[in-house]
């Protein structure tokens, strides 16, 4: 049943929308409901990984239509890990909203659509077929803009509508690049669209679909010079919103873009690659000077985001072995304390308030358990050893040094020291400092139980910690993952094994 | 609003005759134009037009339903349409089909699970524009911004 293994963590949170829908809209039932559904879709998606790993890539031709004309479900290393740790944080996530969402927002179906985020997060990662990613991608629009929108106050509705209007935009662009594609290739189909690539008369059509893509996805995970929707809708809905959406939807664009390119464009991708390293650079750098220029915490986050999603993309840019799986395991890593991050400002907020740091203080003295769950990922996101995000900073650094990109890698260690000094400041501003005159009263924040939130901020932090203990580990996966990436071959095979049959 | 005599009337009478036609229209639909979508609008369009004549309230007590359920309900039926194929070993969203039998009227029926799945699509599209319409002809919820303690 190895179809059934794969479809899964597609299945669960599709039942556990359709059964918070229709069922009862009391608010233990929803919370109930969502927790434990976010929970199996974890289970079945860490099966789902071990059994990739071991037996190699999964596909299920949807319907019995055969690939390259129906759609076909696609399982490798990159798809099976993308989907296990989103479903951790979508997990982890759902606990933290029992102690931050409130009872009015439930009532307006808000696990229902929390769950449909992450039923079309994961549908992005498996498909393996561009049309159908373009579907998974208005999945996951819909769910989101809905979520971010779903308080109705001015701010919120103001974030979300950048959000929808560029990922609209960003949607637009890709259907064209995949109008294009269908027109001149007549596939749409992944693997098919690899094949029939290499013996295209057509390149200058081809180039410019991949171009177009590279700008939709490039929109997507919110690259230079394409982020700005990001830090301007991701502080304004509640942390439980803001911490799943840096951990799932970058990510996301960044995974089309690593798929894209390593499987239908590879032939295309030195004409690419000069344009992928100014962009990751420039992305690295925007983004980090962003957040030193800000004074809240969730900007400060939202602008890091984009900076790391920097590092990510000059992975891709390198493209040896080394740097792919530097890349993946930096997505792996990011996803974790990234997350894990916008929760503790949640937290922060709960606790004092407000995230904005000039009227917080006094975290270290008044709660000095945050300040360590706040340690670990924070100065993992800046690259400091043992913990994971050195590891993935010593991983691209080493791949650009291999390749003598030194300009991408002097930029790359001067962004990962002014990482260091955003963290310092959220350190120094909400925790050692003490509390300024005039803060917000104590506790003012609250709808629910504190101990909902600190268990699943815990919970991440011990996975970074551990993430970069085991980094070896995880890096051996990287690399198994990588080499699957750049060996299309395996994956073009066993997509396309019932093409020989008919 | 004030009340229109022949919106109102013909609202009603027209009312069972799209509900009808949507019906067909989602039969159809297999091989031919038509299908889950336009019959779910059609049959969507058909509340609205009592909703416009007499107002929402009675569009909503024909419904009977909430709509997010009529949506969830939707959804789960297209799932569970798909399933089938997965019960005799074939990969998720396999059709089956029963074997056509000849009504008097109707002519051949041909039943299986991708009319299943078009019915599902059918009432989750109902479902979701009665959904939307009704929110916004309630409109004035956003005025309320502030959390309650939940």
């Amino acid at each position: 049943m190895s179809g059934l293994l794969l479809l899964l963590p597609l299945l669960l949170p599709l039942a556990g929308t359709i059964v918070l829908l229709a069922g009862s809209l009391s608010v233990g039932f929803q919370r109930v409901g969502a927790v434990v559904c976010s929970g199996l879709t974890l289970v079945a998606s860490l099966v789902l990984l071990v059994a990739v790993d071991r037996a190699g890539i999964l596909v299920v031709q949807l319907g019995s239509w055969e690939a390259p004309f129906g759609i076909s479900l696609v399982a490798d290393r990159l798809s099976a890990v993308m989907v296990a740790f989103s479903a951790l944080l979508g997990a982890a996530v759902a606990v933290f909203s029992l102690g931050e969402i409130s009872r009015r927002r439930i009532q307006r179906f808000f696990y229902p659509l929390y769950l449909l985020l992450l039923f079309g997060v994961n549908g992005a990662f498996l498909t393996g077929d561009l049309f159908n990613l373009y579907v998974w991608f208005e999945v996951m629009l819909i769910a989101s803009f809905v979520l971010t929108a779903l308080g109705g106050a001015r701010a919120e509705l103001e974030g979300g509508l950048k959000y929808v209007i560029l990922n609209l935009f960003s949607s637009a662009l890709f259907l064209s690049a995949a109008g294009i594609l269908y027109g001149v290739l007549g596939t749409l189909n992944l693997a098919d669209l690899a094949v029939r690539l290499e013996a295209s008369p057509d390149p200058g059509w081809l180039q410019a679909a991949s171009l177009l893509i590279l700008v939709a996805f490039g929109l997507k995970a919110a690259v230079f010079p394409l982020f700005f929707w990001l830090p301007a809708s991701y502080h304004t809905p509640p942390s439980t919103v803001s911490a799943i959406f840096a951990g799932l939807l970058t990510k996301v664009g960044v995974y089309a873009l690593i798929r894209v390119y390593t499987l239908v464009f590879e032939p295309l991708f030195p004409q690419a690659q000069g344009l992928l390293l100014a962009i990751a650079v420039l992305t690295m750098i925007t983004g980090v000077l962003g957040a030193a220029a800000h004074f809240e915490m969730r900007r400060i986050l939202s602008f890091h985001i984009v900076s790391q999603i920097g590092y990510m993309v000059l992975g891709l840019a390198f493209f040896t072995p080394l740097a792919l799986a530097a890349a993946i395991f930096y997505i792996i890593h990011n996803m974790v304390a990234k997350t894990n991050l916008l929760l503790i400002s949640g937290i922060v907020i709960r606790l004092q308030g407000t995230a904005d740091l000039a009227r917080v203080g006094g975290l270290y003295r008044s709660a000095p358990w945050l300040a360590v769950l706040f340690f670990l990922p924070a100065f993992s996101l800046a690259g400091i050893p043992p913990l994971s995000g050195f590891w993935a900073k010593l991983g691209v650094v080493r791949a650009g040094l291999e390749g003598g990109w030194w300009f991408a890698v002097a930029a790359a260690l001067v962004v990962g020291i002014l990482t260091l000094y955003s963290m310092t400041k959220i350190w120094a501003e909400a925790f050692w400092k003490p509390r300024p005159e005039g803060a917000l009263p104590l506790m003012a924040g609250g709808v629910g139980r504190l101990g909902w939130m600190v268990v699943p901020v815990a919970t991440l932090s011990v996975c970074t910690v551990a993430l970069g203990v085991f980094g070896e580990f995880l890096f051996a996966f990287s690399e198994r993952a990588a080499d699957q990436l750049l060996s299309p071959q395996e994956y073009i095979s066993t997509v396309l094994a019932g093409r020989g049959k008919e | 609003m004030k009340d229109s005599f022949i919106l109102s009337r013909a609202g009603r009478l027209l009312f069972p005759l799209l509900l009808l036609l949507s019906l067909l229209v989602l039969y159809r639909g297999h091989n031919l134009p038509g299908g889950g979508f336009i019959g779910g609008l059609l049959a969507a369009a058909s509340f609205l037009l009592v909703g416009l004549g007499d107002g929402m309230a009675e569009a909503r007590r024909r419904v009977r339903i909430p709509p997010a359920v009529l949506m969830g309900v939707g959804l789960g039926v297209a799932v569970i349409s798909g399933l089938f194929g997965m019960l005799g070993g074939a990969p998720f969203l396999t059709g089956l089909w029963l074997p056509s039998f000849s009504l008097p009227l109707l002519g051949t029926i041909h039943l299986g699970t991708p009319l299943l799945f078009d019915v599902g699509v059918y009432l989750t599209v109902i479902g979701f524009v009665l959904h939307t319409v009704f929110s916004l002809a309630d409109f004035g919820w956003a005025e309320q911004d502030e959390e309650e303690p939940g």
